[in-house]
């Protein structure tokens, strides 16, 4: 690179030694060196650099810019006016040519040639008075790589882009916040039409109804009056019956695009989305299982499917779910899961410390174009069934069973290859508390440190305000007070030296600040 | 007959049309390039020139490349292989008296230190050499004394033969060579070591390495303004000023907590990847004026921001640098986030449509072997429209211009 062939070619001129033996540097160092003025610079140096070296700055280059100082240009700059560069290893010669030459050194060039306008030599280095960034520039600077992204989707990304209708199936349950949020923000990423059809089980609620109000995107909310049973397998179906009332209202309101089932704990990459609007009739994906186990479990080994994701070594290979290619590129077969190794120890009540298992072909991997769903509509391939014909006593697993013919589906994501989603379902307890909407109210009094407090098997009684049996309070300042002295602080650290103390005092010390 | 003018009017409209759907449906969109010299960089140089290849003994070149294999990848390589595309190109003729240019192929640039860098310090000596075997083997040297033969010096400061620029000033361009044409990598207005009429062309850059990096074009470019290199030369000046004048250790004073500015001294791998994701790239002068960078930002798609006062680049006849890059006064550097912000987004989308023409990329690389509209053939199209040659740069026999012994007294050495 340049800067490399720069650096050395300049160490190269700064250490003519090691030149000496080689070929002669330039004709005019020959005569040079040892005329009697130029030994008398030398010396002179010699001893400047005694000096310097006692007096800890460099002495020889102040002198020489006082004696010799030819400032060329006018810049307005805050370091030092530039001046001719010294250079300590050719001072001899440089020496006597460079103050004759208060421009640019060519002397001894063309006489016919302008001279460059641009000065060879030390510069200074500007810097402005505040070099920070200005906050309406970095938002103009982000306005334009919006632009410019804009205009590079508009080129190379998706022509025509279809809207995305998002199926999600919820209930109101501690982990819902946290699974919801992580559906919302993806969603609001996707820079295409959404529409997010919600159905939550237990009957409509205002909770979930503001947590999806906050997304910005256009949402339909429907309830189903059956409450969510505590099983894994009873979770499953309902949510099953719960898609397929979210197709109909599809099918009802003949909405256009591409339904995805988002679930709500599910992980999407934004690559996702990109993807499906690919999708002719009906697609598939490969979905990466994240088999989380409520002990300390490894993943055991699978054969697996060829993906994006790195296997390491064969014991931490991750699952993946997914269309199966052969050779052509076309599909051949499923990569399902296979919950043998997990035998016994999966979950079964969804609080379970043991291993929460997906389905064999989990909904999530599946997509399809909404006019499958449509009555009436010609367009439709004969290999489709009609939704109508689906009751929902039945057991239907995947939304495979839509299709008459399972090898018209169309694998995406480089043929499965790619891993665009992934599938983690964590729940707490069903006993857990929570305070509703995630908002404490009236705000606590006591809080407890949670280093000392032990935990036990059984569930920790929730702290309530007027709490009983507290034991240290290390940090204990209650949120409220924040208006301490320096001394009662330092007064109170110094009691804290002592034994713990029993409830009466520590409410003693609460009250005295 | 109105019937039929009507008809006529009619097919020629939908013509029109047609091409100009034509024309639009091509993916991506991009602008023709129109130089100061026209539209010129899609010309063919074939048949309007023709060009005499000199036979010298290996010594010259074979001999040097053999001694020394380094010399085919670093940035100089392209006087190497613009002596094997002439070679082989039609253009080439065998009979001198028909030709209209003639090209000495001298290595200049292939005497490398262990580290990889060139000396120049013999290349006067074997250039002066070559000249003196031309001048005595064939009359077409004496007959214009160099004005109508072409030579490739790719070095830093061009023909002055020294990687130091105060140097390179003192000796100026070697005096044999001031009547010819120069094909140069170094460019600089109102500079010693730039001579009138010479042909600036860009440093060899690795085309197959650059291919074999590209990503998806359609990954969004969220980088606004990316940078890899040195700020402080800390070897040889350590306190900066000294050191491209004192630009780049001015950005890095002023920038280096902007989070708009990705810039840093590292090696990444990414290095390609990552400028295929920024939307300004910079090109600031380092020890001198030009450098690998502007090839590798047309390559890759990010519009070059050129921090050197006075710089001539690439083909400036054909190709409009202005309307293609940012061009920032090295006094200006402190001001660079305002001025590269202030730019109208439609400018930018507009320079990265010129930048996405096909034909600007190849003219800037050195493909092998030679592809249409590449720095090869925008080389052969620059010494064509020097053509035809002006009547008064041929002497009268045994008159000379040239002064043989100027310069300095150890370039007269026999090489």
């Amino acid at each position: 690179m340049m800067k490399l062939s720069a650096l050395q070619q300049s160490y190269l001129n700064r250490r003519p030694g090691s030149f000496r033996g080689a070929a002669p540097l330039d004709s005019s160092a020959d005569g040079a060196i040892k005329s009697p003025a130029a030994v008398f610079w030398l010396v002179l140096h010699g001893l400047c650099c005694l000096i310097s070296l006692v007096l800890g700055f460099r002495f020889s280059r102040l002198v020489f810019f006082f004696i010799f100082s030819t400032s060329v240009t006018t810049n307005t700059n805050h370091f030092m006016a530039p001046f001719r560069q010294l250079t300590t290893t050719t001072a001899a010669d440089v020496a006597f040519n460079l103050p004759s030459n208060p421009t640019s050194g060519g002397g001894v060039g063309d006489a016919t040639l302008n001279r460059t306008r641009v000065v060879v030599g030390r510069h200074g280095i500007r810097i402005r008075p505040w070099p920070h960034p200005d906050p309406i520039e970095v938002m103009k600077a982000h306005q334009i790589i919006e632009r410019v992204q804009k205009e590079q989707r508009n080129q190379f990304g998706v022509k025509n882009p279809r809207t995305v209708i998002a199926v999600t199936p919820t209930y109101v349950r501690t982990f819902q916040t946290l699974h919801l949020t992580g559906v919302v923000h993806s969603l609001m990423l996707v820079p295409y039409d959404v529409v997010w059809i919600v159905v939550e089980a237990g009957g409509v609620t205002n909770e979930t109804a503001a947590i999806i109000s906050k997304s910005g995107v256009k949402t339909i909310h429907i309830g189903v009056d059956e409450k969510m049973p505590n099983t894994w397998e009873g979770r499953h179906k309902l949510e099953a019956k719960m898609r397929l009332r979210a197709l109909r209202v599809v099918r009802d309101k003949k909405l256009e695009g591409i339904v995805m089932f988002a679930d709500d704990s599910n992980m999407h990459s934004i690559e996702l989305f990109d993807e499906i609007q690919s999708v002719n009739w009906f697609g598939a994906v490969s979905i990466g299982i994240l088999a989380h186990s409520g002990g300390a479990e490894e993943l055991s080994s699978f054969a697996t499917v060829e993906k994006e994701v790195e296997e390491k070594e064969k014991k931490q290979a991750i699952p993946v779910q997914g269309p199966a290619c052969n050779e052509s590129s076309k599909l051949a077969g499923w990569h399902t899961f296979d919950p043998q190794p997990y035998e016994g120890n999966n979950a079964i009540f969804i609080d379970d410390r043991a291993t929460v298992l997906p389905m064999k072909l989990e909904w999530a991997g599946f997509v399809l174009n909404s006019r499958l769903l449509w009555k009436d509509n010609e367009d439709k391939p004969h290999w489709v069934r009609d939704l109508d014909s689906m009751v929902d006593g039945d057991d239907i697993e995947s939304p495979l069973s839509l299709l008459k013919d399972s090898s018209m589906v169309e694998p995406l994501g480089s043929c499965g290859k790619q891993v665009l989603l992934w599938w983690l379902r964590v729940e707490a307890r069903t006993d857990s508390k929570f305070p509703a909407g995630w908002i404490i109210d009236p705000p606590l009094e006591i809080t407890v440190p949670s280093k000392r407090t032990p935990w036990p098997d059984a569930p920790p009684e929730l702290p309530s305000d007027n709490e009983k049996a507290v034991n240290n309070m290390e940090e204990s300042q209650p949120i409220v007070k924040h208006t301490k002295t320096r001394s009662s602080r330092s007064k109170r650290r110094s009691k804290r030296k002592h034994e713990p103390k029993t409830v009466v005092d520590t409410k003693e010390q609460s009250e005295q600040n | 007959m109105e019937i039929r003018n009507c008809v006529f009017a009619l097919i020629l409209c939908h013509a029109a049309f047609v091409s100009c759907a034509v024309g639009l449906g091509r993916n991506p969109p991009t602008e023709r390039i129109s130089g100061s010299a026209g539209d010129v960089l899609e010309d063919d140089p074939v048949g309007r020139l023709k060009v005499f290849v000199y036979e010298l003994p290996s010594k010259y070149n074979k001999k040097i490349l053999q001694k020394d294999q380094r010399c085919l990848n670093h940035m100089f390589a392209a006087e190497i292989y613009m002596h094997r595309f002439l070679l082989s190109s039609p253009v080439r003729t065998l009979n001198p008296a028909e030709a209209d240019w003639f090209y000495t192929p001298v290595y200049t640039t292939c005497d490398l230190t262990p580290n990889g860098l060139p000396l120049p310090f013999k290349s006067p000596r074997m250039m002066r050499s070559a000249i003196q075997l031309i001048s005595s083997n064939w009359p077409y040297w004496n007959r214009t004394e160099g004005a109508d033969h072409f030579f490739v010096v790719p070095h830093d400061f061009g023909a002055c033969f020294h990687y130091q620029e105060e140097k390179a000033i003192e000796r100026g361009i070697l005096t044999m060579l001031r009547r010819a044409t120069l094909v140069q990598t170094f460019g600089q207005r109102n500079h010693v070591c730039l001579k009138e009429g010479s042909i600036t062309v860009p440093p060899y850059a690795p085309p197959q390495k650059m291919q074999s990096h590209l990503i998806p074009e359609k990954t969004p470019r969220a980088i606004f303004v990316y940078f890899r290199g040195l700020f402080y030369d800390v070897g040889n000046d350590p306190e900066g000023g000294y050191y491209a004048r004192g630009a780049r250790a001015a950005v890095w004073e002023n920038f280096k907590d902007n989070p708009l500015f990705d810039i840093s001294t590292e090696h990444p791998t990414t290095y390609y990847e990552d400028m295929q994701r920024a939307v300004f790239c910079l090109c600031p002068l380092g020890w001198a004026p030009w450098s690998p960078r502007l090839v590798e930002a047309v390559v890759f798609g990010c519009i070059p921001v050129i921090i050197a006062d006075d710089i001539v680049l690439p083909f400036a006849d054909a190709i409009p640098w202005e309307e293609i890059g940012v061009f920032v006064d090295e006094k200006d550097v402190p001001n660079l986030d305002t001025i590269l912000t202030s730019i109208p987004p439609e400018t930018i989308l507009r320079k990265q449509r010129l930048l996405a023409n096909p034909s600007m990329k190849q003219a800037m690389l050195f493909p092998q072997p030679a592809q249409p509209g590449d720095a090869f053939h925008q080389v052969l199209n620059g010494l064509a429209r020097k053509l035809p040659h002006d009547k008064s740069i041929y002497l009268a026999p045994g008159e000379k211009v040239l002064n043989w012994t100027a310069g300095p007294v150890g370039d007269l050495k026999p090489w």
